[in-house]
């Protein structure tokens, strides 16, 4: 408890776009009850914070944290580490913090060609320049993050309590989980066993999509803009359009299927799928018609990048958690650093 | 030291075709390499795609799946959708820089015990001359969805 005697709020951005840190304001009215009930204490966003003041803190002295973004550096595990510390109550929020979200995508290649789309790509002057953790200046040692080989999700670094999916959250689902802590803090409503999903259900987000099904027998799989023609009524999947509903966890109200566009999967795997991915792919490939190689091969053709259409969300939480040249970099680099702190 | 590599292969099979091939080729003394570790699943459109990816990241060096020939399924037409979850599969793992011999599926007929032994030989070869696949597996950090009560009594 702080002077005031409000239990203590904070939120830190890690490798993500700070869309969740906008959802949070999206809550609209409710952000007055977040106020009321809890003295921000750190939230880089919103206000002025060193990293020394969160380790000057007590250990366990704030109540919630919520921290959004996938494990992409040095930084992020720093203060992931640091905030797991201080804080009773970690949720990661959001796909990136869940399931390593969009970012994580580029775990599907090495540091070094990444670092070359980045740095030696048309969208820069710098030709050739990389990014160095260390580099000496006239004034001393300059030190930036180090860059892991594979972006982790938060739970793949330290403990999380809850889970929060989204790309952002949905405002009410928010809305909801403000509430009941709060409620919870008061006694008057029981927190979820720790690692729970909050903010979601249970089930898919085609349960929740008002479109009608009926029997799939999809001849080619095609781009949404190059159809003439979207039934308003009819599932998108039934079209041929790869829509990620059938694997994606519930909770959001099936927004975008409603609005005529893809579910692209960004609540992660619905309760009990251990690969996001390989579920996605089963229900895909299971309404493929064809019966011949030729012919499967011809409709799969539609799909041009299956790994980033299964895992678009979802990699760094996969089983195999990205490309084999990222994990065996990562592999090699634990490996000497093992070495070099062995002696 | 590729020399004294033995590929670890799980194998999927069917239990109406392959795995009775597989018996039929025990029961005749038809021999095949003892590196695949052969499960039988009741059909192999019973085959979740996960079952692959948790065997290639747990240690396997390649999979073997296994079902009824085209128009042969117990179940009608379940192969067929083996078939295309394994050519998209196959499509996926090839982004993620796994080689194509190291998930392969082949048709094998109950009769079949002396076709599947051979599939199974060419294959542990095939494995062999690619090397392990040896997928890292995740170090340092907590498993997802730890129990968060037992850290926080541990840093409190």
């Amino acid at each position: 408890m702080s002077a005031n005697g409000k239990p203590k709020f904070a939120m830190y951005w890690a490798a993500g776009c700070g869309g969740c840190e906008i959802a949070v304001l999206n809550i609209h009215e409710k952000i007055l009850d977040v106020d009321a009930n809890f003295e921000v204490v750190f939230w880089p966003v919103a206000m002025d914070a060193k990293y020394q003041d969160v380790e000057a803190m007590p250990d366990g002295s704030i109540t919630l944290t919520l921290f959004d973004g996938g494990i992409r550096n040095s930084e992020n595990e720093m203060l992931a580490r640091l905030l797991r510390r201080k804080s009773q109550i970690l949720v990661a929020f959001g796909s990136c913090a869940c399931q390593g979200g969009i970012p994580g995508l580029a775990n599907l290649s090495a540091t070094e060609s990444l670092f070359a789309a980045v740095y030696d790509g048309i969208s820069t002057d710098s030709q050739g320049v990389r990014p160095q953790a260390v580099w000496q200046v006239p004034e001393g040692e300059l030190h930036i993050p180090e860059f892991y080989p594979v972006l982790k999700t938060l739970a793949q670094v330290v403990p999380v309590d809850y889970f929060m999916p989204g790309c952002p959250p949905e405002p009410h689902q928010i809305a909801a989980v403000v509430d009941l802590v709060i409620q919870a803090l008061h006694g008057q409503a029981e927190l979820p066993p720790p690692g729970s999903i909050i903010g979601a259900s249970c089930s898919t987000v085609c349960d929740e999509c008002p479109r009608a099904r009926n029997v799939k027998h999809i001849r080619a799989f095609e781009r949404i803009q190059n159809l003439a023609h979207i039934d308003p009524t009819l599932c998108l999947l039934e079209q041929g359009l790869p829509c990620n509903g059938p694997a994606t966890r519930s909770g959001c109200g099936a927004l975008c299927p409603q609005a005529g566009a893809l579910c692209i999967g960004c609540y992660g795997p619905a309760e009990g799928v251990l690969d996001y991915g390989a579920r996605l792919l089963s229900a895909f490939a299971s309404v493929v018609d064809g019966s011949t190689p030729e012919e499967i091969e011809r409709c799969l053709d539609g799909i041009p990048d299956p790994a980033g259409q299964m895992y678009r969300f979802g990699l760094a939480n996969s089983l195999l958690r990205g490309g084999r040249a990222a994990c065996e970099e990562e592999a090699e680099q634990e490996l000497s650093y093992e070495a070099a702190h062995h002696d | 030291m590729t020399d004294s590599f033995e590929p670890v292969l799980i194998g999927f099979t069917c239990n109406w075709c392959s795995y009775r091939a597989a018996d039929l080729a025990g029961t005749a003394r038809v021999k095949y390499p003892p590196n695949i570790r052969l499960l039988r699943l009741m059909c192999s459109g019973r085959l979740d795609p996960t079952f692959v990816l948790k065997a290639l990241a747990s240690g396997a060096d390649g999979v073997l799946i296994t079902g009824c020939h085209p128009g042969e399924c117990h179940y009608l037409e379940q192969n067929y959708k083996a078939l295309r979850r394994y050519l998209l599969l196959r499509r996926m793992l090839a982004q993620m820089g796994i080689e194509p011999e190291r998930v392969k599926l082949v048709w094998a007929s109950a009769a079949e015990g002396v076709k599947l032994a051979e599939e199974i030989t060419r294959m542990v070869e095939d494995v062999r001359a690619l090397g392990p696949l040896n997928w890292p597996q995740r170090h340092n950090g907590a498993a997802p969805h730890a129990d968060a009560t037992a850290i926080k009594e541990g840093t409190a």
